[in-house]
């Protein structure tokens, strides 16, 4: 293959990736099938929206986190300029909502207090078998990763939950288990915990259940992905220094060669 | 390296180490002036890739380790730590990720090169064995690497694999299991398992440094071969490593780059597996344990055999096999490019281990695993059989006169008063 | 084999346009050296104190349980802070040292200017000069002086005590027989109210 195919494949190549990370299928096949939703973050150069973030905080803080821990976000995270960027103030608010357990004292006992932005996220539950006990044996998953933890990520979470409705006709429904068209199996042990209204929103956005599963999926995405747009930012400086690189040394082969090719072409005259 | 140096250190500091340790003599002869057949194509850039490749690995890997914790409570942890709180953690973590599956392609192309071009052929035995050698570190350091996330894939691919060692109980009663155990430190994969994985991963790409110091010493001493695959004849033939292959190896490094870095930036999860993002759960096995894509092909082999201590056998002899082709092929021509008979199943190998990649990936049933019987069965007749046959039945193409002549023409063969021959005899272009 | 041919040597062939080449060389030669550097930068810095170490940079402390005569030692960045609830004697004592026969007459405080004397009222806590917070290291070669237990030798100057090298400082925290060189350091540090201290 001559150089120059070879460096056109390459280059086509690098730029079918982005291409192909855009297409996230559902696992295998063999499961539901999951559809693609537009989100913000999903290009080479996307982002996340910054008042997207703070309103899927909202809804985890409000609905999803009475039963799923994320252990890996602290407070301070939400202060980050590529996440949800609320003010230091707002951070210091929220993170002295919770009450977050310390210790030991010194009487040798663990005591409550409020949240300080260094602090993790407080978990709903003081370990698994508590979150079991609470939730009839299963035990809710940690969010920190979700999004990435499941094949389809956001779109997952988002056909998740929007994805309630009345099993069909025929369907065996276990006791206790909830339909639902984007659980693997159809049906999940965790009820519907969206509806309409349940967290109210400041900004002028619909209280609706699929701005909520939109938000908090982007949210999610964000907690499992924080880095994402810096991430874009300097991949495209290193494309493009890489670009212009290639092409350098191209000229640099080339003219190296020269002097080999030259000296040939003299000696067969 | 038959040729004498013609290293002349300049200044006296030069002069002076030169004669207590000549390494920068050494350096000049073997990676400045090294005679190279003119007509290595694009193919050849892949042996500098790889160099390059380890040490990326290996320098990220040394930062990695300042901040990762080998304990199952807290290994899942530290890794989303550096994602999240090292400086450039994330880069250097998604770097050494997707830079692992960049030595894995890249020696896959390293490889079937030498496939193509006969470079296995005598007087390179060993230097092909070497880079057998070095496949099967990486694919071990590799594995371990995977499994130092502790996430699902991690823990039960570690699982899986040990586990396969437990089907020696079939030969000796109790010998699996003993091993098995001691390989896991413990009844089952846990804490003392990844603390070993992790010093052996942290060893392991140093053993490999040292095999690539062997592999490039035994590539110096006959030379390079060459798309021809006939040897060098005259002076005209070859031309100094410096600047002509480090620009051209240097070229080719920033293409490979490039795929790398829109890999890494773009889609750093795409040949990942969601599952490892999930920590290891020693009491639920992930509904399908897939290895990373480098190693499908070896699964799909494993997974083809019906009896679980032949199917780790096919699975060790898939790779052992390799220790033997400069015997398996009988032919005295190098270059497939003359071999037309030959070609044929060579691109049928190809398609082969990419056919058995992607069944590897698939659960084992039905269609998936009839084909992987079929391709499991050509990849073995392609060395046990196809080699040895072919090799002796086969009619090649003429070769050209030389290496000159491959790249200039036959006119061009031979330069307007330079004399026929050099004073050392010509050797013979077939093996 | 023989040596490669010296006439692809391309020091020895004629040259039609050297100063073309020599630039694009220089252009790749310099877009390696900043590639090098771009590579080079994140290796060096992750080293750096990570975020979740940065945002343990400040300590809450609360001295309301501290009695007049007191101390307690907190951590804070991985050091001893000493927090010393001066009894009215100790004041007095601190205050009656003349700063110019000190071994360091400056106040180490990093709540003020660098060149601020080492007076009692640049060492105390502003506006409440019973208490004393310092880092508790001594300044010798980083041993933790005693006294702050009630049963430990505090020197001849009723401060602290250093047993490794037999260093004393007073109840100011400043050095009075050394070898340690300079006064204790004050940290960065304010009243977020009348019981509780943010250092940090």
């Amino acid at each position: 293959m001559t150089m120059t195919r070879l460096a056109v494949v390459a280059f086509l190549l690098a730029l079918a990736i982005p291409g192909s990370a855009l297409a996230e299928e559902a696992a295998n096949g063999h499961g539901p099938a999951i559809e693609a939703q537009e989100w913000s973050f999903a290009p080479p150069f996307g982002g996340y929206n910054k008042g997207q973030l703070q309103r899927g905080y909202r809804v985890y803080k409000e609905v999803c986190a009475n039963c799923h821990s994320m252990r890996l976000l602290s407070y301070r995270n939400l202060a980050e300029p590529s996440g949800p960027h609320f003010s230091p103030k707002a951070v210091e608010t929220l993170a002295a909502q919770a009450q977050v357990t310390d210790g030991p004292d010194d009487k040798g006992q663990m005591f409550q207090r409020p949240g300080r932005p260094s602090d993790a996220f407080r978990s709903p539950f003081a370990n698994d078998q508590a979150a079991r006990a609470a939730n009839n044996g299963a035990l809710p998953p940690d969010l920190s990763v979700m999004a990435k933890a499941r094949p389809g990520g956001p779109d997952y979470i988002y056909a998740l939950l929007t994805g309630y409705h009345k099993a069909p006709p025929g369907f065996d429904l276990t006791q206790g288990m909830y339909y639902n068209t984007a659980f693997q199996g159809y049906q999940t042990a965790m009820p519907n915990p969206l509806v309409d209204g349940v967290v109210p929103y400041t900004d002028g956005t619909k209280p609706t259940v699929d701005n909520y599963a939109k938000d908090v999926s982007a949210f999610l995405m964000w907690t499992a992905e924080p880095k994402l747009e810096e991430r874009h930012k300097i991949g495209a400086r290193v494309m493009i220094f890489l670009l212009v690189f290639a092409v350098i040394m191209y000229l640099s082969k080339r003219a190296v060669w020269a002097r080999l090719h030259r000296r040939d072409h003299t000696h067969t005259a | 390296m038959a040729h004498p140096s013609t290293y002349q250190p300049a200044s006296g500091i030069e002069k002076w180490l030169d004669a207590r340790l000549p390494f920068p003599r050494v350096m000049h002869d073997q990676f400045l002036v090294f005679p190279t057949p003119r007509n290595l194509n694009y193919w050849w850039t892949f042996g500098g890739i790889l160099t390059f490749m380890l040490a990326v690995q290996i320098a990220t890997g040394i930062v990695l380790a300042m901040h990762y914790v080998p304990t199952a409570e807290g290994a899942f942890d530290s890794v989303e730590k550096i994602m999240r709180d090292v400086n450039w953690g994330w880069l250097l973590r998604y770097s050494h990720a997707v830079g692992a599956s960049m030595f894995f392609l890249a020696v896959y192309i390293h490889s079937f090169r030498g496939l193509y071009y006969g470079s296995y052929k005598a007087p390179r035995e060993v230097l092909w064995i070497l880079g057998v050698v070095i496949l099967l570190l990486m694919i071990a350091t590799a594995f371990m690497g995977y499994s130092l996330v502790w996430g699902q894939m991690s823990f039960w691919a570690v699982t899986v694999i040990t586990n396969l060692f437990s089907s020696l109980d079939s030969l000796i009663p109790g010998l699996g299991t003993t091993l098995v155990e001691w390989i896991w430190g413990g009844f089952a994969v846990g804490g003392p398992t990844l603390n070993r994985l992790y010093a052996l991963h942290y060893l392991f790409p140093f053993v490999i440094a040292g095999v690539v110091i062997l592999h490039i010493w035994a590539l110096h001493v006959p030379g390079n071969n060459n798309p021809t695959g006939i040897d060098v004849k005259t002076e005209r033939d070859v031309i100094p490593f410096h600047p002509y292959y480090t620009i051209k190896d240097g070229f080719a490094l920033v293409l490979f780059l490039l795929l790398f870095a829109a890999l890494l930036f773009y889609a750093p999860n795409l040949l990942g597996h969601a599952d490892n993002y999930i920590p290891a759960n020693p009491l639920q096995t992930p509904p399908h344990i897939v290895p990373e894509w480098y190693f499908l092909p070896f699964y799909a082999i494993l997974r083809a055999i019906p009896n679980k201590l032949f199917g780790v056998i096919g699975l060790l002899g898939s790779i052992g096999i390799l220790v033997f082709i400069p015997w398996l092929d009988t032919s005295r021509i190098r270059s497939t490019s003359y071999r037309p008979i030959y070609k044929w199943f060579f691109w049928l190998f190809v398609v082969t281990c990419l056919a058995l990649g992607y069944l590897g990936s698939q659960a084992p049933d039905g269609w998936y695993l009839f084909f992987g019987r079929v391709f499991t069965i050509y990849y073995f007749a392609f060395f046990l059989l196809i080699m040895p046959i072919v090799g002796l039945i086969e009619r090649p193409k003429k070769l050209p006169g030389s290496i000159t002549q491959s790249v200039l023409g036959p006119e061009a063969s031979r330069p307007a008063g330079t004399p026929a021959a050099p004073s050392e005899p010509v050797r013979e272009g077939v093996a | 084999m023989a040596n490669p041919d010296i006439s692809t040597d391309p020091s020895l062939l004629p040259d039609d346009d050297p100063s073309r080449r020599d630039v694009i060389l220089i252009g790749a030669g310099a877009f390696a050296a900043i590639g090098g550097a771009a590579v080079l930068w994140p290796l060096l810095d992750q080293m750096n104190p990570d975020a979740s170490t940065l945002s343990l940079a400040t300590t809450e402390v609360d001295i309301a349980p501290i009695e007049e005569g007191q101390a307690i030692t907190v951590m804070w960045r991985g050091k001893p802070i000493f927090i010393r609830h001066r009894t009215a004697k100790e004041i007095e004592e601190a205050k009656e040292v003349k700063v110019d026969k000190l071994i360091d007459p400056l106040a180490r405080n990093a709540n003020l200017p660098d060149d601020a004397p080492a007076t009692d009222v640049n060492r105390a806590a502003s506006d409440r000069e019973p208490w004393l917070v310092m880092i508790g290291i001594c300044t010798h070669l980083g041993c933790i002086p005693k006294g702050q237990a009630v049963g430990d030798y505090k020197g001849e100057y009723g401060g602290w005590f250093c047993p490794c090298h037999g260093s004393q400082y007073d109840t100011a925290g400043r050095v009075r027989v050394g070898p340690a060189p300079q006064n204790m350091y004050i940290p960065p540090y304010a009243f977020a109210s009348d019981t509780k201290i943010k250092i940090g």
